[in-house]
């Protein structure tokens, strides 16, 4: 038995729903930001994969995991500035605390 | 036979790590768990034939942002201790959130059918990729670059000291 296109996307599914369970259930920014970057790489898989066994001549795929990759690392450095800046104001990173602008 | 047993290892190390991510209580412990779930993924890239999106994979991913997550977490230290409570009220609503998204998703994968190809990719795909990033995809890779400028500058002007 050979390792098939659906391997990939079972385990890619599963990373994606670890990181929803992490995003959902974290208290804390940055522990929500990892949760985010869980869900990314799994799509990052499911690019790469689709490239190689549906379309394994050309590189779309890669060309789109890595634009992925550039946006996670810039997503990271705004999210972890803003979580930098809500602790300095606010004295706190858990998002249930950070509430000033509820009603 | 050989490349299933590498592809359920790596699974292991992708996957196990991932739930010491979402689940510890220790959020530096958490931190240094994406490390291997990052160097699976790596290792995925490398059984697909994707050597250059692997290079960058570990460049970026295992390199830089996790010492960029532990930097934070070192600076925030006030929310970040082992007895301070890491998870929310909603646990048993998010459990079952993602097991019904994983089980739809699952189901939809499971009965597709996948047009494969049964072509083989080429042995080195860098210079094809280098060759689409300045040709058919160059809107892309310069529209990124400039994500790439305002985000820096945005980090450096949210994250700066008031006077």
């Amino acid at each position: 038995m050979t390792v098939g296109l659906t391997h990939y996307l079972v385990v890619s599914t599963l990373l994606f729903c670890l990181g929803l369970y992490g995003v959902l259930t974290r208290r804390n920014a940055v522990a929500i930001l990892m949760g985010i970057e869980l869900m990314l790489n799994a799509g990052n898989i499911n690019l790469v994969a689709f490239n190689r066994y549906v379309a394994p001549g050309a590189v779309a795929g890669h060309v789109f995991a890595l634009v992925v990759i550039t946006l996670a690392a810039c997503e990271a450095a705004i999210g972890l500035a803003l979580v930098m800046a809500a602790y300095r104001s606010l004295e706190t990173i858990h998002v249930d605390e950070i509430n000033v602008m509820k009603w | 036979m050989g490349e299933l047993a590498v592809f359920i290892i790596l699974s292991a190390v992708i996957l196990i790590p991932g739930v010491i991510v979402v689940t510890s209580g220790n959020i530096v412990r958490s931190a240094l768990s994406l490390v291997p779930t990052f160097l699976g993924v790596t290792g995925f890239y490398i059984m697909l034939q994707a050597e250059f999106v692997a290079g960058i994979q570990v460049l970026i991913y295992a390199g830089a942002i996790t010492v960029l997550i532990l930097f934070v977490i070192m600076l925030t230290e006030g929310g970040s201790g082992v007895e301070v409570r890491q998870m929310n009220e909603q646990v048993p609503l998010g459990a079952t959130a993602a097991l019904w998204l994983a089980f739809l998703m699952l189901l939809v994968f499971l009965r597709t059918p996948w047009s494969l190809s049964p072509g083989r990719p080429p042995a080195y795909s860098a210079p094809a990729i280098g060759s689409a990033f300045l040709t058919n995809y160059a809107l892309i890779f310069e529209v990124t670059s400039l994500v790439l400028l305002v985000a820096l500058i945005g980090a450096i002007v949210i994250a700066r000291r008031e006077e």
